[in-house]
């Protein structure tokens, strides 16, 4: 028996007695005998704990990509995890428990729920937060769902300084529901250049910081587009040296939340973040969690406005979204909770301090220049006559960057984007200065 | 419960960071005046102490896998193997950037491609993606392919309308609107399986597709099955089957087998892969022979020894996901389903049906069983007639004083007041039987001393909740003092 099942041969034959069937095979009588005979095994022995162990810890090593010093960001960024998080996380209670709806025995997800809420409300500058969406790229969707819904407009303004990939999974969504994306062209900063706004938008996306790192300016947008959403996809570092988007009437905030004490991951799990105006609640996705009293007025927590959910409104609901990425949201309130707003601050500031220390000296380097003028926290890209030379020379010499394809998406040719977190060393910027100058 | 908010003292922290080696008004110079940020966000201020005893006492307040028995129907709350939760904190997979080349990355390439090699086998499919985060984004993903599959074929806006049986999980309807299907409703028949009569009168050429459940909702196998798909099928419509009862055939018969075209795995149910509080899961479908050219991008494919990723898919509709899915539940996927091997996944559904059907038959007697016939994994009581005023909310609630976790209650909604039961294959028959004698007491109470069950939980950290409440009067962030 697999080492996970608990049942005794004896188990099995009082089980079957008591169900009246002669053998475990009657049990599966209902399932057409053709379907049953046409089942193929895949082939594979049941292995022990100890073979298992090193085969998948063969596959974790079989990746050189790991030993390479991340100057490597693009959205996912190598952020210092305190240890503190992970040993959190491995509580059992909180992650072999799922979602919360027998409130009474599920105190703790939803108090925690409710203090990340509260969280991404102060980052963003907005009313009310969701426990959080799948990742950046789907919240920013069913952002635009939203604004969809609200305004009724059909034409989504998306700038091509979005991340390219959030960008595709924003074309899935949109093309399933008739929705057009129209180009905003960037200026020689590398901030948005907002033309003319088309009568049936519905939102205007801006990413805060944009995907070259640039900072945009939020100001005087909303009062353009009207009814329109403006919706900002932020990276919430950031946002502890940021002025928070729901100042300049961001409509809907979504963001990447794996900066918060989540590792890479090689891309998930990921951490969906998403706030708004509390007269768009009712049209928010996702579970939140609400304060209330138990029967002897002692405060508690249990989810909250349940009738815009699937469970109960199926094809009327806000969102289809059951499951979401609630353990990673856990790792962001601890990983706040243990920064403080200074720390945030800090963390922000030691990036900013490390990359624009390595941006100037790269920038002295004869023949790399900056692809933007616009400022910058602690990313930035790097134009250069061969860029794909470049990013091969880093590597050779242990070091990661996003190379020319990801910013040729964006239309911009020959460059490469560099990310500097508060882990990198003088020592590795100084690698970085010497491989890309061509010294060996 | 006091919130993190509620603890520590202005001025404390949590965390040694490093300096900084320069003046901050030096580097907010870098911030142009209008975007630097006026006033730091209200977060806590804690030492570390105080932060991890404040997580450690809501942690007990929680009720999981661990603590005990959990037979929340549909969901398939088994044991969580311990081996998984080291192998996905390996820095060889946690510490790496999917945007790294890929002769960089090719341990994980490697198991995104053997899990999706295991996957369409189990399905009995010949295509995979990895893509989909949770079930629902695999629904969704599964219309999104529908919906391209008709607009290739030039059947689109005809072909609109999605068929689903009233006892369909939630997430299926609203998917199916998501990506723009009108959805109709199949009544169940009187064996709460799917009514064919009703299908066929709804059968036509503005269907795109059925969404089912294998086995139902009601822990149900559809026993006409491949007639249902050869009609759907022969109306020139697709067969997209919800994974999430897989647990109740793993090992032992494959969707493809029974004319599915999408087949959604949920990793986090099925594959043990723990819940946690809410995900992050993982929904990968699984795809027929039609639909192959329009999976997302990028597809892994495997050259010799080296994989590679393949993005020349015409047709594609695009991407789901920014990256691969999620790799580390897929990690732990893979490390349960190399453990268990073929004999071990037959075992699982063989356990798996067996307890269900064992609680079944021990509780029908006493509570409401609308539907008395051989069940899969799961079977729906109802609470209806226990106890002149007593409700469904109240034996669950109760449950909790006997130290179970509860049902899943008020679903599937065709049954009233309806109690969804799924032991799963990891319990011990004594705790099956504990249950059942909570169960049977319970019922007993509810005539007794029907105060009980109205006011329980008593053995809860808070008594019952108001949700009503809740909705009538959100609070949903930190009330900070005024000033």
């Amino acid at each position: 028996m697999n080492p996970y099942i608990p049942h005794t041969e004896r188990d099995i034959e009082a089980m079957l007695r008591a169900v009246g069937l002669p053998d475990v095979e009657a049990l599966f009588s209902d399932i057409p005998e053709e379907v049953r005979r046409r089942f193929r095994p895949l082939g594979l022995p049941p292995r022990d704990e100890i073979w298992v162990s090193r085969y998948i810890a063969g596959l974790a090593e079989r990746s050189t990509g790991r030993r390479l010093i991340p100057f490597l960001g693009a959205g996912l960024y190598d952020h210092y995890v305190p240890p503190l998080v992970g040993h959190i996380l491995a509580r059992s209670e909180f992650y072999t428990a799922y979602t919360p709806y027998q409130a009474e025995i599920s105190q703790g997800t939803l108090t925690w729920m409710f203090e990340f809420q509260t969280m991404v409300c102060e980052l963003t500058g907005l009313e009310v937060a969701n426990a959080s969406m799948y990742d950046g790229a789907t919240a920013l969707s069913e952002a635009v769902y939203m604004a969809r819904r609200a305004t009724g407009g059909s034409t989504v303004l998306v700038p091509k300084s979005l991340h390219p990939h959030v960008r595709e999974v924003l074309a899935t969504y949109a093309w399933a529901a008739g929705l057009r994306l129209v180009d905003v062209p960037y200026d020689e900063a590398g901030q948005i250049q907002l033309g003319e706004i088309p009568a049936d938008t519905c939102a205007l996306i801006v990413q805060e910081p944009n995907f070259f790192g640039v900072i945009e300016d939020l100001s005087g947008l909303k009062e353009r587009l009207g009814k329109a959403f403006l919706i900002v996809y932020v990276n919430p570092i950031a946002l502890g040296v940021l002025e928070p988007p729901g100042k300049f009437g961001a409509d809907v905030v979504v963001g990447e939340g794996q900066v918060l004490g989540l590792p890479l991951s090689f891309g998930g799990p990921l951490l969906g973040l998403f706030a708004t105006r509390m007269e768009h609640l009712r049209r928010m996705p996702g579970r939140i969690s609400g304060r209330t009293v138990d029967a002897e007025g002692k405060e508690g927590y249990v989810m909250a406005l349940q009738t815009r959910e699937q469970h109960i409104r199926r094809e009327e609901a806000t969102s289809n979204i059951c499951t979401n990425s609630a353990l990673c949201a856990l790792a962001a309130t601890v990983y706040l909770g243990a920064l403080g707003p200074e720390g945030l601050r800090r963390i922000a500031l030691l990036s900013m301090e490390r990359a624009h220390a390595l941006a100037a000296r790269v920038f002295a380097l004869p023949g790399f220049r900056p692809a933007f003028r616009g400022p910058f926290l602690y990313e930035f890209a790097v134009a250069c006559a061969d860029a794909q030379a470049s990013v091969e020379r880093l590597r050779r010499h242990g070091i990661a960057v996003a190379g020319p394809a990801l910013l040729r998406k964006c239309g911009v040719d020959n460059a490469f984007l560099v990310a500097v977190t508060e882990k990198r060393t003088p020592e590795e910027l100084e690698l970085f200065v010497r491989a890309l100058a061509g010294k060996e | 419960m006091p919130t993190l908010y509620d603890r520590g003292q202005k001025g404390r922290r949590a965390l040694a960071l490093p300096e900084l080696t320069q003046p901050e008004e030096d580097l907010l110079r870098h911030i142009p005046e209008a975007m630097r940020r006026k006033s730091p966000p209200r977060l806590p201020e804690v030492s570390q102490p105080e932060l991890v005893r404040h997580y450690t006492a809501l942690s007990r307040l929680n009720y999981g896998v661990d603590t005990g028995f959990y037979p929340l129907g549909s969901c398939t709350m088994k044991y969580n193997p311990k081996l998984h939760e080291d192998l996905a904190r390996l820095p060889g997979f946690t510490q790496l950037h999917p945007l790294l080349p890929e002769e960089e990355v090719q341990g994980a390439l490697a198991v995104l491609w053997e899990l999706s090699e295991y996957l369409k086998g189990i399905a009995g499919l010949p295509g995979v993606s990895l893509q989909p985060a949770a079930g629902a984004h695999g629904e969704l993903t599964g219309m999104f392919l529908i919906k391209r599959y008709f607009e290739d074929r030039g059947e689109l806006p005809r072909r609109h309308k999605i068929l689903l049986p009233d006892s369909a999980h939630g997430t299926n309807p609203a998917s199916a609107a998501m990506a723009g299907f009108r959805v109709v409703a199949l009544p169940s028949d009187r064996r709460g399986l799917v009514d064919l009569e009703a299908l066929k009168r709804n059968l036509d050429e503005e269907v795109a597709g059925i969404m089912l459940t294998v086995p139902n909702t009601l822990g149900l196998f559809e026993e006409d099955i491949l007639e249902i798909t050869r009609l759907v099928h022969e109306a020139g419509g697709l067969c997209y089957f919800d994974g999430a009862n897989l647990n109740a055939f793993l090992g032992r018969a494959r969707p493809g087998d029974m004319g599915a075209d999408i087949f959604h795995f949920n990793l986090h149910k099925t594959f043990s892969t723990p819940h946690g509080g809410g995900g992050p899961g993982a929904g990968p479908i699984a795809v027929s022979a039609p639909l192959l050219p329009y999976l997302p991008v990028p597809e892994i494919v495997k050259e010799g020894e080296t994989f590679r990723l393949n993005y020349d898919k015409p047709k594609t509709i695009g991407r789901v996901h920014p990256y691969f899915g999620n790799f580390l539940v897929m990690v732990r996927a893979l490390a349960y389903i190399l453990t268990l091997g073929d004999a071990g996944m037959r075992e699982v559904s063989a356990a798996a049906v067996l307890a269900a059907n064992y609680l079944r038959v021990r509780l029908k007697g006493t509570y409401k069983l609308p539907y008395d016939r051989l069940c899969k994994h799961e079977f729906v009581l109802s609470g209806e007639g226990l106890a002149e005023g007593i409700r469904t909310l109240d034996i669950a609630k109760r449950l909790i004083d006997y130290g179970f976790h509860p049902p899943t209650i008020y679903f599937p909604l065709i049954v009233r007041e309806a109690l969804m039961i799924e032991p799963t294959e990891t319990e011990p028959k004594e705790v099956l039987d504990a249950f059942v004698e909570a169960m049977l007491k319970i019922a007993e109470e509810a005539r007794t001393q029907p105060e009980l069950l109205k006011g329980a939980p008593q053995r809860a950290p808070v008594k019952r909740l108001d949700e009503a409440r809740a909705a009538r009067q959100p609070v949903l962030r930190y009330p900070f003092p005024e000033g």
